[in-house]
């Protein structure tokens, strides 16, 4: 410290990648690098979940006394409806795919680039103009349907900014649609020589899977939310009974997509958790191809299961039997993922790195979602759990305890490749903890309000309920600080963090074998793959591999 | 790769392929799977519509001869003559011959004008019949005995089916339009060769499909009740 060296430090000049090959605004509004947009993606869903967030943030206020703390009722019925609309179409759908699997798809099948650049730009606005107008609605007055949009309330008796919100989410959707086609067609017909099916990293299976209700799923949800603007706007009779409409029938329309959406939440998480498991294990993933399949099997199913949502509400007795059965269906390629994760971990090497500590806290988060969700497919105790607290927990153990914890995961695992640098390992343990705890706290004391009868999207609640309402806010509260301690040491870290190698974890697969960050053409030569996914074992900790150059 | 580029500038290959045959495969997969977005996206209206059909079926059979079945059969013949100058302006790409390939291009194009101009000659009548769902209601005389068996709330009912589909039909059509138009520009700079018309097949696919949704929304709305 006394003798400071006066030779000035080397400057090494750091090598051309996707981030400095150029500079300015410019570069990244009209950029049709995957790897850039995935970063416009990250920014615009970050700025979404913080709104979204806040929102939630008044209702657990609100919800601390009986006669509600905060706000007006129809106040609440905003906060609740614009929470919904903006974490699920704004935040988690677009979350792991548009994000993670922008940057990482083409990296993982070894090409350029995604198969269409343009559109996968275009994409981005389609979701920014969807978003503005959300925002705009939510401005202007809110909106107090509740997420799902139900008719008559959103056209006949609606009083609030529904046309708004209706173009914003139909616009959205068509950002979802063409990232799913993009994803399809580049997962088909551009990976590297020598990646075959089985070859592919579990993560591009869970993508395929979630592409396929892409494209499938959000146009049905696209023409009933014109149906929806066209019965609200010119005030004619398609879903309204008055005028012989079946409103039914928006339900059947509205979960056909709505139901599968949940699968969009959640199988990328599943793909995160695949990658994270056999890497932080040092083992190759048990049982592969069934893995893969399960992904399939999920997508598959999970279009027919949507009329579990609507088992109170006058479908067919006989249907709802049909729904019950299939909807436990679901639950089989669900838990053999669960099952082989664990038997992953079984004699693995196992450390506890950030990552993991995320895609070990959405296994146990995810099966306790996915067990609850059983509940609500029995017909019986679906009767009396159905518009209760313990919907809201059950939903939120798979959204909140699964896709976010996978999306935290795969952002704290593929962050060095993202950004080139490290975070503080400590910091992201303690945040990784913090979040599972505020969790745990925010959403396991709504399962017991459900099951003693409170109703949900509801202002105010008898006095008994308060203490698990009260313990329920401090939760979310502790889940919040979690939430801002990665925001903080990973924006830290991409200016001070400790530069990072290629390949930190000594992790396969085609993205850790080039540079961190990665340039933009991505590899300075197409890579030829040679051998299995995940191939950790016998080596105690594998050596990053050149790939042979042809 | 001073070289590879130049080719690349020739031949029309992207920077994220390796070659042209990659590309073109892509292309066609992609075009496809739009397609069954498409699908889905009409698979909807249709399912609603042949639930409301099912449920009203005398009010939807009297609001289809409402309907003049003459004009949606010439369109659907004007609909099926331009789907054959669609395809053989993408065989003309495909054997290089670039005046035929416009000369095709520009026909397909003046007969979707036709559909359009017959389209709003139709959408026209219905103003002058007062039953515009929404904006112009209130049928009265003949069009009015011919909804009443049903309900003349149920015959709304059909006719906004009937905005919605030929509408959301005649918006593809213009898409379409636009899309030939932007072909016709390039076709006739010589940007298509027998090695590379990947966007004449794509739009022919495109506007294939528009003509088959037309296709079934034809018997679907103007031929109900078996009225020949």
């Amino acid at each position: 410290m006394s003798t400071a060296t006066l030779e000035p430090q080397p400057r090494v000049r750091a090598p051309l990648n996707y981030l400095n090959a150029d500079y300015g605004w410019r570069s990244w509004l009209f950029t049709v690098d995957h790897k850039r947009i995935a970063l416009l993606y990250l920014v615009s869903i970050t700025f979404f979940f913080v709104i979204g967030g806040s929102f939630a943030v008044l209702m657990r206020i609100h919800l601390t006394e009986p006669q509600g703390a905060l706000v007006q009722p129809e106040t609440y019925n905003k906060l609740f409806t614009l929470h919904g609309i903006v974490m699920i179409f704004f935040f988690l759908i677009p979350s792991i795919p548009a994000v993670l699997g922008n940057f990482l798809v083409p990296l993982m099948v070894g090409a350029r680039d995604l198969a269409f650049p343009r559109l996968n730009l275009l994409s981005w606005y389609i979701y920014m103009v969807g978003g503005m107008f959300t925002l705009y609605s939510a401005v202007a007055g809110g909106v107090d349907t509740g997420w799902t949009f139900y008719t008559p309330y959103s056209s006949t008796y609606s009083n609030t900014q529904v046309t708004a919100v209706a173009i914003g989410v139909f616009i959205t959707g068509f950002s979802s649609i063409l990232t799913g086609l993009n994803f399809i067609v580049t997962i088909h017909k551009m990976r590297a020589p020598g990646l075959t099916w089985f070859r592919m990293p579990l993560f591009l299976w869970s993508i395929y899977a979630t592409s396929i209700i892409m494209v499938l799923g959000t146009p049905v949800l696209a023409i009933t939310i014109f149906l929806l603007a066209l019965e609200h706007l010119f005030h004619v009779g398609i879903f309204s009974p008055a005028l012989g409409g079946d409103p039914l029938l928006f339900q059947h329309l509205f979960w056909f997509y709505s139901h599968p959406a949940v699968y969009i939440m959640i199988l990328p998480a599943m793909g995160v958790v695949s990658e994270i498991i056999p890497c932080f294990s040092r083992k190759r993933i048990f049982g592969y191809k069934i893995v893969a399949f399960s992904s399939v099997a999920i997508a598959v199913l999970g279009f027919l299961v949507w009329g579990h949502h609507m088992f109170v509400t006058g479908q067919s007795v006989y249907a709802g039997l049909i729904f019950s059965m299939l909807s436990f269906l679901v639950a089989i390629p669900s838990a053999i993922k669960v099952f082989n994760w664990t038997a992953t971990l079984y004699k693995g090497s196992i450390s506890y790195d950030a990552p993991m500590l995320y895609a070990l806290g959405f296994i146990g988060l995810f099966t306790m979602g996915g067990l609850t969700g059983l509940f609500l497919a029995a017909l019986a105790t679906d009767v009396h759990l159905n518009g209760t607290y313990f919907i809201v927990a059950h939903f939120h153990y798979i959204m909140v305890g699964g896709a976010v914890m996978g999306y935290l995961g795969g952002i704290h695992f593929w962050w060095p490749k993202i950004s080139g640098r490290k975070y503080p390992n400590g910091w992201a343990a303690l945040a990784a903890a913090i979040i599972f705890i505020g969790f745990n706290l925010t959403f396991f004391p709504q399962f017991v309000l459900g099951y003693l009868g409170m109703p949900r999207r509801y202002a105010f609640y008898p006095p008994e309920f308060q203490v698990l309402n009260v313990m329920s806010s401090a939760g979310a509260t502790v889940l919040g600080v979690g939430y801002l301690i990665p925001l903080i040491y990973l924006i830290w870290s991409m200016r001070y963090g400790p530069i990072a190698e290629p390949n930190p974890w000594g992790a396969t697969g085609l993205e850790w074998k080039t540079a961190s960050p990665p340039p933009t053409e991505n590899f300075a030569e197409i890579p030829v793959v040679d051998e299995e996914a995940y191939d950790y074992a016998p080596k105690p900790i594998a050596q990053p591999q050149e790939a042979p150059g042809d | 790769m001073t070289d590879v580029e130049a080719q690349a500038q020739h031949t029309g290959l992207a920077h994220q392929f390796q070659d042209l045959e990659q590309q073109q495969e892509a292309d066609a997969l992609g075009i496809w799977l739009f397609l069954v977005t498409e699908i889905m996206f009409f698979g909807g209206l249709f399912a609603s519509y042949a639930i409301y059909r099912w449920l009203y079926f005398a009010a939807f059979e009297g609001g289809s001869h409402i309907l003049d079945v003459r004009l949606g059969a010439t369109n659907t013949m004007v609909l099926l003559g331009s789907s054959l100058t669609m395809a053989l302006s993408v065989r003309s790409a495909q054997t290089g011959s670039r005046r035929a390939t416009v000369a095709f291009l520009i026909a397909t194009m003046v007969l979707g004008g036709i559909f359009l101009g017959i389209k709003g000659v139709e959408y026209n009548q219905k103003f002058v019949e007062h039953v515009v769902p929404g904006l112009d209601w209130a049928p009265e005389g003949e069009t009015l005995a011919r909804l009443a068996p049903g309900g003349v709330e149920h015959g709304e009912m059909y006719f906004i089916f009937y905005f919605a589909m030929t509408g959301l039909h005649a918006l593809h059509m213009i898409i379409g339009m636009g899309l030939l138009l932007w072909l016709v520009v390039r076709a006739r700079k010589g940007a298509f060769t027998a090695h590379y018309f990947a966007p004449v097949e794509v739009v022919g696919l495109y506007w294939h499909f528009v003509d088959i949704v037309w296709i079934f929304l034809f018997p679907l709305l103007y031929l109900i009740g078996g009225r020949y």
